[in-house]
């Protein structure tokens, strides 16, 4: 117990330098906590992918189109359960910042594939009746204010023009996981207005979203529906949504490996804080620890009394970071135009990661300094002016 | 004579300085007996500190047999010399070395965490040590609420503490005005007289020599 207060009175001896310490270390373990979180964040987001649902999309490149003819060529193929199929639409809502995703869906469908969307039954019909209207995730109707019946206006950029969006369900996520950020309309009424407007562009959709019936058949079927559109001038790619959202986010990647990068610079920046600490207070004791050899204390007690230091500190300054991270974490989601990350928490790993790594430090940190005072002889140890 | 508390035969110390020899004790024989109290004396340099040094365990002789209460501690390994000198080595230092984050009670408990006493036993042995050397007003203070006097009378109880076979002190009054270094002579001879400690103590002071019943001379290694 007297160690214990030793310990808590040691740290506690330059308290600007152990608060500076602690305060930094926990600026450290927060910054390392929100990257960590902007990784996870893109890692959740395939976690989150169905293993019964495919992508079809044009082989060359995801922004061509597919004739909207393949629907039924697709749902031909034996262990297909549905098929849907979305085009991504953008535009504007107001001003550029206000960004979410927008998407032209096959209404009848789209929510089948995609159970983990919850809909309201009495909301889900009036939408499939009106051929303008939309439905949108909870998070966004929270943010701007949407309600049933409200009018959205959007300028179109990829598809030209002003349109007008009746709102007519709102969804909510089953998971946390789950994006909450987007706005699904009829294809059909964006079909329309491309055979009025642009008519080498109607009959067109984004992509097809293939529901099987069993997920271990999905690379057959994949090769069943590509082999369907070898030689049209469309061919097709088609994968399990996980591969699709990794590949859609590998373009990404060398961002990535430079925030998992930056993410454990932070570690070593926290390293060199902790262990100047330590080596400028073991420093400072030399004739303390000689004084507690000649007084019998062993080896043992030397390291419980240096490394426990160590540790406190850094168990302070990860605590502090981490409490931190979640207000920071909770700013940056509301700031953040939704849609660019469907969500946005501290998970779990990340806050055992942060703990892990302030122990790691704690604990590295106080080895120069333990080997230093075992080292150091007493007499040599008394006679140290500091 | 009964066998000898501290008996010292032919010692020799020397330090190495890169690749040069430095000697500093040079064939040591000398004997101390239960409750004397010794005061070693010599110029700067003439190797007292070193020879207290080998005495009290924190150092080891380059050669010759070193014996205190029966145990020839040149042979022990690291921990049992640990060991040994918590059992029967008290020190005073010249600086007092009390750790300033400690109380003075908490710093004359320090020993005491290394034994099996209980909470209560152990206060009790401090406040009576603190008590012998006049402080047991001062428990809660701070070292640097104290005079060095205190501290020194504080380190000398933190040295008293365990009940040690022997006392050793390096140079007690010599970061002490006239008066305090009277009163920590004045305890160091009752400690010896009242209490049987058997004391060997460093000093250049001739009258703090005065108080020791034997004195012996350093210079350059060999004493006279």
């Amino acid at each position: 117990m007297r160690v214990l207060k030793l310990i808590l009175k040691n740290s506690l001896r330059h308290k600007l330098r152990t608060s500076l310490t602690i305060l930094g270390m926990a600026i450290a373990v927060m910054a390392f906590g929100v990257l960590r979180t902007v990784l996870d964040m893109w890692a959740e987001s395939v976690e989150a992918t169905a293993a019964n649902r495919l992508i079809t999309r044009q082989a060359v490149s995801f922004i061509f189109p597919l004739p909207y003819s393949y629907r039924d060529k697709i749902a031909k193929i034996p262990g297909v359960e549905t098929v849907s199929f979305a085009n991504w639409f953008q535009g504007t809502y107001k001003d550029k910042n206000n960004f979410f995703s927008r998407m032209a869906v096959d209404p009848e469908t789209f929510f089948s594939v995609y159970p983990e969307l919850l809909l309201n039954p009495k909301e889900f019909e009036t939408f499939k009746q009106e051929r303008n209207s939309c439905v949108v995730g909870s998070e966004i109707a929270n943010q701007y204010g949407f309600k049933l019946g409200d009018v959205i206006p959007i300028d179109g950029d990829i598809y030209p023009g002003k349109w007008e969006f009746v709102v007519r369900g709102i969804y909510l996520p089953r998971e946390k996981s789950t994006d909450a950020t987007q706005m699904v309309f009829h294809w059909s009424y964006l079909d329309e207005r491309m055979k009025q407007d642009m008519p080498g562009r109607a009959g067109n959709v984004g992509w097809y979203i293939v529901k099987i019936k069993d997920p271990s058949q999905s690379a057959i079927i994949s090769d069943q529906i590509d082999a369907l559109f070898t030689n049209s001038p469309n061919a097709t790619k088609t994968e399990t949504e996980r591969a699709f959202t990794q590949n859609f986010i590998s373009g990404l990647n060398s961002l990535l490996q430079a925030m998992n990068f930056v993410s454990f610079i932070i570690i070593g920046i926290i390293m060199l804080v902790l262990g100047n600490t330590m080596i400028m207070s073991a420093r400072e004791r030399t004739r303390e620890y000689a004084v507690l050899k000649t007084l019998g204390f062993s080896a043992g007690h030397l390291v419980g009394l240096i490394l426990g230091e160590s540790l406190l500190i850094a168990v302070l300054g990860a605590g502090f970071g981490l409490l931190a991270t979640y207000p920071i974490v909770a700013g940056i989601a509301a700031v953040m135009p939704k849609g660019f990350f469907p969500f946005f928490f501290v998970t779990p790993t990340t806050i055992v990661l942060g703990a892990a790594a302030a122990l790691l430090v704690g604990l590295a940190a106080s080895i120069f300094p333990i080997q230093r005072a075992l080292s150091t002889k007493i007499v040599d140890g008394l006679r140290f002016l500091g | 004579m009964p066998n000898a508390l501290i008996d010292i035969k032919n010692v020799f110390k020397s330090y190495w300085r890169d690749s040069i020899e430095i000697p500093v004790l040079n064939d040591i024989t000398l004997e101390v007996h239960n409750g004397e109290f010794l005061a070693l004396m010599g110029p700067s340099g003439s190797g007292k500190t070193t020879l207290l040094n080998l005495i009290a365990g924190i150092d080891r002789p380059s050669k010759g047999s070193l014996t205190v209460s029966g145990t020839n501690i040149a042979e022990l390994g690291e921990s049992a010399l640990a060991k040994w000198r918590s059992q029967h080595v008290g020190f005073v230092f010249q600086f007092y070395n009390l750790l300033p984050v400690l109380t003075a009670f908490e710093n004359v408990e320090l020993p005491l965490l290394l034994t099996s006493l209980s909470k209560a036993e152990r206060q009790k042995h401090v406040e009576l040590v603190l008590n012998v050397v006049g402080l047991g007003d001062r428990l809660h203070h701070y070292p640097k609420q104290l005079s060095g006097g205190q501290e020194q009378r504080v380190a000398i109880a933190r040295a008293i503490v365990t009940d040690p076979t022997l006392l050793v002190a390096d140079e007690p009054t010599g970061d002490l005005d006239k008066h305090s270094a009277e009163e920590i002579l004045v305890l160091l001879d009752r400690l010896n007289k009242e209490f049987k400690k058997t004391i060997v103590m460093v000093t250049h002071d001739p009258r703090a020599a005065e108080r020791a019943s034997i004195q012996h001379h350093l210079d350059k290694g060999e004493l006279s």
